[in-house]
This record gives structure tokens, sequence and C-alpha cells, in this order.
């Protein structure tokens, strides 16, 4: 089979570090990422099955992985070499298309009982994804055993399947995983009804929090931040009230909540807006870098909540306001299974396949390459936003290697 | 009135371009450019000379004040002992640039507070009638009325800007028959008599807006600082055609039956904004009589600022102030003065032209009304060139319907956060979703104006109102509705396309942008302004 493949290569790795901090998305030319052929690996165990993907996308995560940005928390939840690839449409060997929910939980790891998270459904949050029968990886796409999306066939366990309806494009399909995160992150929120909500970021999490946000709450505004034209765009069609561009976001939120503000140095800084005296009840960053993060500190109320969806990596933070106005920082990671506001429950793909539908979120898939082009995919996708792309994908759909029976 | 100081002055013309006509001086916010026309299709609006100043302004005040013109008995006869006398005078954005010392509002205010003191009166209220404008600081306080005045006044809360968000401070004196409310300052409506002091830079200026303008807040405000009274204010500075100003004078006949006493006075000032000798004197000379001399002046000044930072040349052009001389003084019944003052206005500034032109050109200056000691911000960039000098025309708009508007300023994306915080909002939030004044109003203005922080930065702080910007942007809304286009020569591009305007890197290329909309080979006119004119175009 044809699969970009990462190593452990702690040189190239380096090297991958500083072109990534160059030009985004350039770790791909220098790092340890390489096209290769190889045998599929053997079935982890049995019941595993062989998915053949169509499209694969790319995530922030793999990018940070391309360009040696990973934070080293991830080093003993991963299994070297392992190939990246965790949203996945894809064929069964009986041509079933499926979406892969890619959590190797314990159930995929042939752990009993269970650990309580699993046994909650909270998959994302399992505790065991270093043990059972599959070497460590939180996901398929950084585990050695399963493969991953970036190749031409992968191992998938049964429990990480959903069958994709007839009538449901590839590319709505590969939106399946990313927005089963947004929707997870718009739930973690705990959005009050005729709040005002904030969404740092407009790239594809931004994006499928907005319409998760507008689908499964219920709040007075959605103010949302945008870089790039096309980013406002989509924001603006998929329910935010409010887009503007980063810088801008103190402001906005500020009319937004009806709210007073200070300036960054007392006396003689009336007017200016280093920080809300009241704010949003909910801020979800979809950034997670240093000035998102302190962004989202300024303008969440006191008492209010923030939720941090984008990966962070290291950042540097003060962190004054978060204990003087005794903030919430929570975390939101992948899926499981949810409480609606309603107080039912639902696994978080079937919702996500749902709001796939309703907001065409297809539509944001914007561009897809051959994996023999994955230098240029990867660059494109690191820079999305300023080239008018969303969503970024490998198009397996006509390599030679996966239609070979 | 002359007091033989300096030749005749000469009118204001109207130059026809030809090959051997120098480059013409355009301002440029803080700087200049030069500029060659195209000749035989070009032709310059020159302002007239500076008048010659009253020769004894203290004399011309205290005439007027014992000479009142209308239905109006001398002032010494309106004073009495006990009563409640109020004094409000013309905040800091008049005149422009402000003047030398002493400003005429000191010369005025002293004038009435002697005959005060004579007659007794002891209740004295001083009020910078700003409506809601930002609040003068003690510095510029000082400056409008004497240090004299201001350390007898306002220590003891006397002397002090109008709050017009001060809900015990304002009371609603009526309605119009138009349903206008008329809001006002209750310590002037409460007072036995209201004496307004007026620099009338400008034809606009003065009469019953004084009172119905200066001393209300946005709940009167509304009723003619709105887009359907702007674009039927044909022009804004012309009063027989000015919706706003017909409801200012609806206003001012509630005020007068609800038995308020108003002593009006108003005076005007010469052309003499940059000076006769100085470093910048040159700027109100024309370009053909400078001399060797002062080219090189000229161009050594010019490339001294460009080398600069733009606060530091801010802070330069900052420091300048006018010898401005008083050129008429009147006093008595409101629309009895605003008549003459009027008037006088006009010999000063008004300037004969015949016919409109295809594409108008105009050379922004650094300063406008509402960035005295402060930033000219986009939104007042588009203010001053569509609100202000669009405006300066009686009879019909120098240039055509559909035609080119071409400005030039630098239009940086800057603001001053102390005073304009609303302006970055509106600029950030209203005018990246809509340029159109009616939307802006409808979605936008009740939002902007109700905010509890801007009134509390208004009230607390040296903000202008929270709905100041929006009034900004309709005071443009009849030369929007009117021109085909607007382009910016040497402005941030980014800037001046959020405004919905076009820029420019070069006067040649606006007006090869501009045949876009007028077609090829177009008549241009060009507003050499300031020092300000006023064209009557027939």
């Amino acid at each position: 089979m044809k699969a970009l493949r990462f190593r452990r290569n702690l040189p190239r790795y380096a090297a991958a570090r500083l072109a990534g901090s160059l030009t985004p998305g350039r770790g791909a030319t220098v790092g340890p990422l390489e096209l290769v052929d190889l045998d599929l690996p053997a079935e982890p165990g049995p019941g595993w099955v062989r998915v053949r993907p169509r499209l694969s996308g790319i995530c922030g995560s793999d990018l940070a992985t391309v360009d040696g940005r990973s934070a080293r928390y991830f080093e003993p939840l991963v299994s070297f070499p392992f190939v990246p690839g965790h949203e996945v449409v894809g064929d069964l060997d009986d041509d079933q298309r499926v979406v892969l929910e890619p959590v190797l939980a314990c159930a995929s790891r042939n752990i009993t009982p269970a650990c309580t998270a699993c046994a909650d459904g909270r998959l994302g949050n399992c505790e065991h994804t270093t043990f059972g029968d599959l070497s460590p990886g939180i996901q398929t796409g950084s585990c050695h055993d399963t493969g991953g999306g970036w190749a031409t066939a992968f191992h998938a366990h049964p429990s990480q399947l959903h069958v994709v309806p007839d009538g449901l494009s590839d590319e709505a399909a590969v939106m399946v995983e990313p927005t089963a995160c947004g929707v997870h992150a718009a739930l973690a929120a705990r959005v009050p009804d005729d709040g005002v909500v904030v969404v740092l970021g407009a790239g594809t999490l931004g994006l499928v929090t907005i319409a998760a946000l507008r689908a499964h709450t219920a709040p007075r505004t959605i103010v949302a931040t945008a870089r790039y034209p096309d980013q406002r765009r989509l924001a603006d069609e998929l329910g935010a009230d409010l887009v503007v561009a980063p810088d801008e976001v103190r402001r906005a939120v500020r009319r937004a909540a009806g709210t007073r503000a200070i300036g960054g140095n007392g006396q003689g800084s009336e007017g200016e807006v280093d920080r809300l005296t009241g704010g949003a009840d909910t801020v979800i960053d979809c950034v997670g870098s240093s000035s998102s993060l302190t962004d989202a500190l300024a303008v969440a109320q006191p008492g209010g909540r923030i939720v941090l969806v984008g990966m962070p990596a290291v950042v540097e933070l003060e962190l004054t306001p978060l204990w003087h106005r005794e903030l919430e920082l929570v975390g939101s990671y992948t899926y499981g299974t949810e409480t609606l506001p309603d107080g039912s429950t639902a696994r978080t793909f079937d919702l996500a396949f749902d709001l796939v539908t309703r907001a065409a979120l297809d539509r944001l898939v914007t561009a897809t390459y051959p994996l023999a082009r994955y230098r240029e995919a990867l660059q494109h996708a690191a820079s999305a936003g300023s080239r008018g792309a969303v969503k970024v994908a490998f198009d397996l759909r006509d390599e030679r290697e996966r239609n070979a029976r | 009135m002359t007091n033989g100081r300096h030749p005749a002055p000469r009118p204001g013309f109207v130059l026809d371009v030809d090959r051997n006509t120098p480059p013409i001086l355009f301002h440029h916010g803080p700087g200049f450019r030069l500029e060659k026309l195209p000749a035989g299709r070009s032709r310059v609006i020159y302002p007239a000379e500076p008048l010659d100043g009253l020769p004894d302004p203290e004399a011309a005040i205290r005439h007027a004040l014992l000479n009142p013109l209308g239905d109006s008995a001398p002032l010494p006869a309106l004073l009495r002992p006990g009563m409640k006398l109020t004094i409000a005078f013309d905040d800091i954005s008049l005149p422009l640039p402000p003047m030398r010392r002493p400003d005429i509002r000191q010369r005025v205010i002293e004038a009435v507070l002697d005959l005060a003191a004579d007659a007794g009166v002891d209740d004295v209220h001083l009020i910078a009638a700003l409506a809601i404008h930002r609040r003068m600081t003690e510095g510029e306080l000082r400056h409008a009325v004497g240090d004299r005045v201001y350390e007898a006044f306002a220590p003891k809360g006397l002397l002090y800007n109008l709050d017009a968000e001060d809900p015990d401070g304002m009371v609603i004196l009526g309605e119009t028959p138009h349903g206008e409310d008329v809001h006002f300052c209750r310590r002037a409506a409460e007072s036995d008599l209201v004496v307004y002091v007026n620099i009338n830079l400008v034809s606009m200026d003065g009469g019953h807006k004084s009172t119905a303008t200066g001393l209300a807040g946005y709940t009167g405000l509304r009723h003619h600082h709105n887009v359907h009274t702007l674009r039927n204010s044909k022009s804004l500075m012309d009063r027989e055609n000015s919706a706003l100003h017909a409801s200012n004078w609806r206003m001012g006949s509630v005020i007068r039956d609800a038995g308020v006493k108003i002593f009006q006075i108003e005076t005007t000032v010469n052309n003499d904004t940059f000076g006769r000798e100085g470093p910048l004197a040159l700027l109100q000379k024309r370009e053909w009589e400078w001399t060797g001399r002062e080219r090189a002046q000229f161009l050594a000044m010019r490339t001294g600022l460009d080398v600069l930072p733009s606060n530091t040349r801010r802070k330069i052009f900052d420091t300048w102030q006018a010898p401005y001389q008083m050129t008429s003084v009147q006093a008595g019944e409101v629309e009895a003065v605003h008549e003459v003052t009027t008037d006088n206005v006009y010999a000063q500034q008004l300037v004969p032209v015949e016919g409109q032109t295809d594409v108008l050109t105009m050379g922004l200056p650094y300063i406008c009304p509402y960035n005295v000691n402060s930033i000219m911000n986009p939104i007042l960039v588009m203010c001053l060139g569509l609100g202000y000098f669009f405006n300066l025309y009686r009879g019909r708009p120098l240039v055509r319907e559909g035609g080119v508007l071409v400005m030039s300023h630098p239009t940086p994306w800057e603001f001053h956060p102390v005073h304009h915080p609303s302006y970055i909002d509106f600029f950030e939030q209203v005018l990246a979703d809509t340029t159109d004044p009616v939307e802006i109003e409808r979605r936008y203005e009740k939002q902007f104006a109700e905010d509890e922080w801007y009134i509390h930065l208004y009230r607390t702080s040296y903000a202008y109102h929270g709905v100041h910007p929006f009034y900004m942007w309709y005071w443009g809304s009849h030369a929007l509705e009117h021109l085909g286009r607007v382009i910016i020569v040497g402005g941030d591009p980014a800037a001046v396309r959020r405004l919905g305007f076009q820029p420019a890197s070069t006067l040649s290329d606006a007006l090869e942008m501009a045949s876009d909309v007028v077609g090829p080979q177009p008549t241009i006119t060009h507003m050499k302004n300031p020092p300000l004119l006023m064209a009557d175009v027939t």
C-alpha cells in the first residue's frame, strides 16, 4: 500500500520545526514524513477490518506534527512510526462506506472492564490509551499498529466505524469527525439561553463549532473572530451574529455584552479596551494560542467559562484574570456521548452526521490532493485561511494501490 | 470696516487652469501635495483674502451689547440683582484651528460679566455648550474664556461642560409641531436669561442652532441629526435650504415659548487662518505669487514633514493657533442677529462660481471640528470632505449629480481611543457591515446611542458621545447620495476601502479612475480650502 509515514527522527524533526516556523507546512519537505510503499501491518486483533480511505482530511494537530510543533506531552501517547490521518471516510472490503471515529479507547484495545470514562461513553477521556492489545496511540493516525488515513489502507475496530448513509457525499462524510469535535465543544460550553458566546478562530473547528452552537444552543449573540474574508463569510453563513477580526474581538464582545471596559494603563487610557468588566458567558477558543487564550481571559465575564478546543501546545499566559474573575477554563477534546440541553443523550457522531447534512458542511472541503502531492497539500492546509480554503483533504479514490483487489 | 493696515483684500475668484498655471497646493492632512491640474478643463476656486478685523474689538462688543438687534432690550436692561444668568458658549470645535489669545469668547464673556457685575448679578453659570461633543479640558477652557474668568468661576463649579446625559440636568421643554422633542439644559431653562456666545466660523453656525443643538442631548438631536433631515439639507451651510436648520428653528420657537429668554451674541472672523507672515503664510497665497524664497521654504517644509512620524507631524500642526481677527459682532434677538451674521460670513467666504463640474477635488487639512488636539480618523476624513467641504455651497453642489469627488488625505487607520472610542467600534463593526446611512441608522444607531460605557466615557472622560460617529456619517449622506464615486488620494488603502471609497496613489490615477464614471476629459474643479470659502454656484 502507499502511505505517508511519520518516523521518529530527531534531526529531521528539528529541521521540520525550523522549516515550519519559517513557512507553515514546510515541515513536510524536510521532516520525518515520507511517502512510502509498505505492506499493511497485520490486523491488530480479531474482528478488525480493513478500511480503504476515500477522503482523508488534514487537521491542525496533523500540521503541528508535520511542522514539529506538537507538544512533548504526546510523546508517550503515540507509537512510531505511524501513519497520520484520522478524519476519514472510506470503504470496507464489502464496499460499505464508513466514517472513522478514531479514538482508540478500551473497546478497540480489548480492555475489559472498560475504564470509567469509556463506561460513561466519554471515549475521548479513555484512561487506557497506552494499554491493552495496541501500541500507544490516542487515535488512529498516531498508533503504529493501526495505520492511518493518509494511506490507501488501514485497520479499524468495528467499534470505531459509522456507516455512511446513502446520499451523503464523501465530502460531507469526511467532515463528520471534525464536526463531532465542534458539537462536543458547543455542548461542553454550557451556553445559557440568551447568553453571549464567543468563538475564537474560524478555521474548520471554529466554523463547525459555530454551526453546532446554532443547532444545539440558544444564545442571544454568537461573536466570532475570523482573519480572512472567506472565513468571515462562512462564519456569518453558519450562524455567527457578529464576525470581527481577531484584534477587534474585545471591543466587539464589549458591545455585544453591553458591558464596560478597562484600559491597559489605568489613568489616561479611558476608551481603550484591555479587558471587560463584564463580558461573554462563554468563550470557545478554537485557536489555542497565547494570544487567543489571552483574549478569552479578557472577554469572559466573571464566573464565565472558557472552553479550549484548539490544541494549545506550550503557551505563555497571564492567569491573574482566571483567578481574579473566577473563570472556568476547560478543555474539549474529541467526543463520545453527549447530554443535550433537554436532558437526552446521543452519540456525538450521530449529532455530527445530522449537522453536516443540515448545515451543508461539505462546502468546507475546499481542496483535495493525491497522496503524491502531499507537500503541496500540507502547505495548502497550513495556509488555508489566507488561500480561501477551509478543509484540505487527501483524495485517495483514484489511487491505484487502493483499488487493487 | 477697515483699519487700513493691509491693502484692500482681494475677493475670492475662479482661476481657469492653462499650461502656465503652476502646480496647485493641496492640503494633505498634516502635510501637503503640489498637483498639476489638466489645462483647458480645470479650474481652481480661491478663497478671498482676509478681511480686516475690527480695529477695537472690545468697543465693538460693548456697542453690540448696548445696541441689540431685533426685539431685544440692551443687555444691561436685562440684568438685575437676584436673577439667574447663564452664559453658554461654543466649544472646542470652534474656531478652526483654535485662535490665538485672546479668544473671542474671552473678550465677549468678560464684557458680559462686567455688565452683570455692574447690575449686581451674582448667580452666574458658564457652560460650554458642547451637546454630545467631548468635554473640554481645563487648558482648553482657559484658552476659550481666559484665565481670569476660569479662575473666578471654575473652582466654584460655576464654569463647566454641559452634561447632556445627566438625567437631572436636562429637561424636555416641549415638542415642535413636527413632533420633535426639545431637550434642553435645565440650568439654562431655569435661568432668567441665557446669553449665548458664538464664534460663527461658517454659515452653518449660530442662530437657533446654538441653543437648540448646543444645549441639547441625544433625545433632541436625533430629530434633526438624522439621514432624512441631512439628505434634505441642500446645503447644511445654507440655512434657507437646510432641513437641519428648519428643525432647529422650530425648536427655537418652542424654547422661546417655554419662557427661555435668550440674548444671542454672534461674531465672525476673517480668513487669516495661517497668518499673513510666518511659516504657514504661503498656504493662503496664490501659487503664482510665491516668491523664490517661499518656494524653497515650502519644499523644505514638505520634505521635513515627510520624514517625520505622523504623530510628530500632528503635534507640530496642533500647536498652530490662527491669528483670526473678529470682523463683526452683533447681539440681541436670535433671528435678527443671525441674519446679519450670515451676511458677514458670506462677505468673507462666498465666491461666485458658474456651473457645476464633473470632478471636484479638494485637499483636506489636518483639522476638522472634532479632532482638535486629537487624531483625524477615517470617519472624520469622510465627514470633513463629504459633510463639511462638499456642503460649502449655495445654490447647487459644485459637482454635478453622479460626479466624482477626489479628496487628498493620508486617511490613517488610526483613532484617538480617549476622544473617539465609539468611532473605533463604528469603523470596525458598522462600516465593515454597511456604508449605507439608512441601514446604519436603522440597525445600529440606538445601540450605540444608549451604550452605557460610551455614556460613562462621555460624562466622565473626554469622549465624544457614542452616537457621534453616526452623525458624522449622516453629515455626509447628502453627498453620498449625490456623488457617483469618491476617491481618496494618498490614503491608507484599507481604511479608504472600509469607508466605501476608492484609494488612489496619485491625482493622475484618481482622475483616470474618475473617467470610468464621468467619461473621458471631464471638467475638474479644485476647491482650494482652507482658508475657508463657500461656493455660490449658479
